[in-house]
């Protein structure tokens, strides 16, 4: 009889908080819709989200395309087939890893941040002195940093894409000795639109979804110092899993 | 204006079965300072949380000006917080602004003023509150007592009817508590605000209060002037306002 109630708890607090956070986000898409747009303060967190986080993605970057490179080369080789090395790399990265680290890395970077200031905000009644003046939080808080999430993780991703290939061309080409314009013409034969297309649809729905879920993570943050700690990992765990679920929906969709 | 320009009529409300407000009255007229004492926890700020329409009460009636408030929505409710000021607890500073953009921040986001009238407007504010020369400073660079100060200046910026002060003068060395009530009373008589303060300062609220109201478990069991409250025979108020542990007051 224990098991059923907790089964049913657990149920019943999930569909709230999914209901609570699917509100959220209709909310918040509304007021993206309603001016004025707080333009500073978007270009703001696309400074906060998307330069800050150059670094961390040409780091990623460079070390995925060169890992990839060197296990693909490895593979391929197998079959007879290194000549594939460019487009394999490229495929890979631009259709799925592209996307997929670079919102790991911009959640682990600047998504925890984001929940953890809004948290704070909560908690410190700033979000309290700001409806108390009859200004809206979402216009304030939300609406500028999921804007910024739809602009800067598609550059944030091209910029993976583009020094991933290059850390692949680095390992393929000048450690392993393919040719180079094989390594780049191949690339050209077969990486199309539609891959890049898939690309950039991703990561603009990874924009969202972690610009969404760490908002949303931060508004209604618990109490005190521990509630805050508590969502900033609940938000990073979520847009983790969420992406990465996404990711096989978007990809099964679209293929 | 006749009647009371705040009333609460028998306000209930409750957070997952844990009753906060169970049938609370208030009524605070025109001009007054009305401080609001009662023991931690014991509903203070939810009160003033009703009063900005943060929250709602589930059951009872709030009426400002003779308008009801509390099912307000959208641009009504917009209007509503307009006429308030809220100092909060904490101060509620943005911290991402300077001490002068905070000031400054209600004007620019809620007047259409040039830039030149919307400085001089914050600079004579930060001066009334003695800080004129802290515009450039972020609230984490500034004292406790200099947060409150800002938060009063920032409160006053659009011209409220009614302020509300949440705990204004909570963690203050007395020497503090005591400014910062001076400079209430001196900014009341300059603006003529109509003030309602949650406060723990006992004996010093009854040195600027106009009317004193004693919550307990979810209902004003007393109100009235400073000396009515002071030589009181309810056995709560009497506790209270003499901080015996030993009474009907329970610590918990």
């Amino acid at each position: 009889m224990r098991i059923l109630w907790l089964l049913g708890e657990w149920a019943l607090t999930s569909l709230r908080d999914g209901g609570r956070m699917m509100i959220f986000l209709g909310t918040a898409l509304c007021w993206i819709f309603l001016p004025p747009l707080k333009w500073r303060r978007m270009i703001a967190r696309i400074h906060f989200i998307g330069a800050k986080s150059l670094l961390v993605i040409l780091l990623t970057g460079v070390f995925t395309g060169m890992v990839l490179g060197l296990q693909v080369f490895y593979t391929l080789t197998k079959f007879g087939s290194e000549a594939f090395l460019g487009p394999a790399v490229a495929l890979t990265l631009i259709r799925e890893l592209g996307p997929v680290l670079c919102a790991l890395m911009v959640t682990g970077r600047a998504g925890s941040a984001l929940t953890a200031e809004i948290g704070i905000m909560r908690i410190t009644e700033q979000i309290d002195a700001l409806q108390a003046m009859a200004l809206n939080p979402m216009r304030y808080l939300v609406v500028p940093t999921i804007l910024a999430g739809l602009i800067a993780f598609p550059l944030l991703t091209a910029i993976f894409d583009l020094v991933g290939i290059y850390g692949g061309y680095l390992v393929g080409v000048k450690l392993l000795g393919i040719g180079e314009g094989t390594y780049f013409g191949e690339m050209e034969t077969y990486v199309g639109l539609g891959d890049i297309t898939q690309g950039i649809l991703k990561s603009l729905s990874f924009g969202l979804l972690v610009t969404w879920v760490c908002c949303y993570k931060g508004f209604y943050t618990g109490y005190g110092a521990e509630g805050v700690s508590r969502a900033t990992t609940e938000a990073v765990v979520l847009s983790s899993v969420l992406i990465l679920v996404w990711d096989y929906f978007v990809g099964s969709v679209l293929l | 204006m006749s009647g009371p320009m705040v009333e609460m009529r028998n306000v209930h409300k409750s957070f997952g079965g844990q009753q906060v407000l169970r049938g609370l009255d208030l009524q605070v007229t025109q001009g007054e300072i009305l401080v609001i004492i009662g023991r931690s926890g014991g509903g203070k700020s939810v009160l003033l949380k009703h009063l900005m329409g943060l929250l709602k009460p589930d059951q009872g009636q709030i009426v400002i000006n003779g308008q009801e408030i509390s099912r307000l929505r959208g641009r009504e409710l917009d209007q509503l917080r307009e006429r308030f000021g809220v100092v909060f607890q904490g101060g509620a500073l943005f911290d991402s602004l300077t001490v002068f953009e905070n000031v400054a921040f209600p004007l620019r986001e809620k007047t259409r003023l040039p830039e030149e009238a919307i400085r001089e407007k914050a600079l004579t504010l930060l001066k009334q509150v003695g800080l004129a020369d802290m515009g450039h400073k972020y609230p984490a660079e500034v004292s406790g007592g200099m947060r409150k100060r800002v938060a009063l200046a920032r409160a006053l910026t659009m011209e409220p009817e009614i302020v509300l002060f949440d705990e204004p003068t909570t963690g203050l060395d007395p020497i503090m508590v005591n400014a910062i009530h001076r400079l209430i009373l001196d900014l009341h008589r300059r603006v003529g605000f109509t003030a309602i303060m949650v406060s723990h300062e006992i004996p010093e609220i009854f040195g600027i209060a106009d009317r004193v109201a004693m919550l307990h478990r979810g209902a004003v069991v007393e109100a009235g002037t400073p000396e009515a409250i002071q030589a009181s025979a309810n056995p709560v108020v009497r506790q209270f306002i003499t901080g015996d542990p030993e009474g009907p007051i329970q610590p918990d």
